[in-house]
């Protein structure tokens, strides 16, 4: 019951605009209406476009594995590597701090703290299917802009990261993931370590 | 907005044919990662327009354009720029908010102030992300994310 319950909590939210909506109508409650429709016109809008970018995000990731880009971001400097690390990033999807794990592993690769601090920069501001929805809904003409003025600008932090940082120690640190409670073995018997 | 979704329709389906004719199998196993991808974020994505539909409903088109239009000054870009770092919301489902900001009369400059705060400045992910870089470079990666983010939004209020 409770597992049936956690599996659909998220829903909850979703279905209970639905029975407020459905009561709205019947009774003839105009602010109910009112939101269904803004939310109707906003779902009409993200259906007709956003499952089409995620056609496209599958086939990059499938053309184009990350491991293929990775493995030619050694040490280079220079423009190459800055290049490398921004379309390596450019082809991620999620949040930024799903950034840092990555970052932890391109650490131990070898990467240089400007291109990781490059890599964080375009993360953030330039994935490809960010950039789609973005176009959907701002406009060709506000993404480009917008990308074409930040993209300089995180280039120029990871320089300034790269001298601020230079003969401090700077280490980028394995995280172990938040919750893996299941995995222990029960009886508190260690696992070795893998 | 139905140009774009027509020219999004399009790219999808000749690049789908493509890749079609080149290898079925991947090309399914892609359509596979798309709806991946897709499944996971479609309800936080409902979830957030339906509070946007709520909010649009509560705040009236004279307040956002009194606190965020193009006469708020540096209020509205700081309101922006504040809730853009501290606030957590993915930047899939936060195009729809800006979208409506530009249409209550939302200044770009704003708009972009908060698109760009919201990318690439994270308080509440702070902690998580001194973990993995350290505090001094955690804490300066954000402040200089911060004040770029500012220059991007005027620099955008500027050219648009």
């Amino acid at each position: 019951m409770t597992i049936l319950f956690k599996k659909y909590q998220a829903w909850l939210w979703v279905a209970a605009f639905l029975l407020v909506t459905a009561a709205s109508f019947a009774i003839g409650f105009d602010p109910g209406k009112t939101v269904f429709t803004n939310f109707r016109v906003s779902l009409i809008e993200m259906i007709s476009f956003v499952p089409f970018i995620f056609i496209v995000v599958g086939l990059f990731d499938v053309w184009l594995p990350k491991e293929q880009v990775q493995k030619h971001i050694g040490h280079e400097s220079g423009v190459k590597g800055i290049a490398l690390v921004v379309l390596l990033a450019m082809l991620q999807a999620g949040p930024l701090y799903g950034a840092f794990p990555v970052a932890y592993v391109l650490w131990k690769k070898g990467i240089s703290v400007r291109n990781l601090f490059i890599y964080l920069g375009a993360f953030s501001s330039m994935k490809i299917p960010m950039l789609g929805i973005e176009i959907g809904y701002l406009g060709i003409q506000f993404t480009l802009v917008r990308t074409l003025i930040t993209l300089p600008l995180f280039i120029g932090i990871g320089f300034i990261m790269e001298r601020y940082l230079k003969g401090k120690h700077f280490e980028v640190y394995e995280v172990a993931p938040a919750k893996e409670p299941k995995k222990q073995p029960p009886g508190g018997i260690k696992q070795p370590a893998s | 907005m139905s140009n774009n979704a027509i020219i999004f329709i399009s790219v999808a389906l000749i690049l789908s044919a493509l890749s079609f004719a080149m290898d079925r199998q991947k090309t399914i196993a892609g359509f596979k990662r798309g709806w991946q991808m897709f499944s996971r974020m479609l309800l936080p994505f409902l979830n957030i327009l339906i509070i946007v539909s709520v909010v649009l409903y509560l705040i009236s088109p004279d307040d956002i354009q009194h606190y965020l239009g193009a006469g708020s000054g540096l209020l509205g870009f700081a309101i922006a720029a504040v809730v853009g770092s501290i606030t957590l919301i993915p930047a899939f489902i936060s195009y729809p908010i800006a979208a409506g900001l530009l249409q209550q009369g939302a200044s770009y400059a704003v708009v972009g102030t908060f698109m760009t705060t919201l990318m690439m400045v994270g308080v509440v992910t702070l902690p998580l992300e001194i973990k993995y870089l350290g505090r001094q470079a955690a804490v300066i990666r954000n402040v200089l994310n911060f004040f770029a983010a500012i220059a991007i939004g005027l620099l955008i209020g500027v050219i648009l």
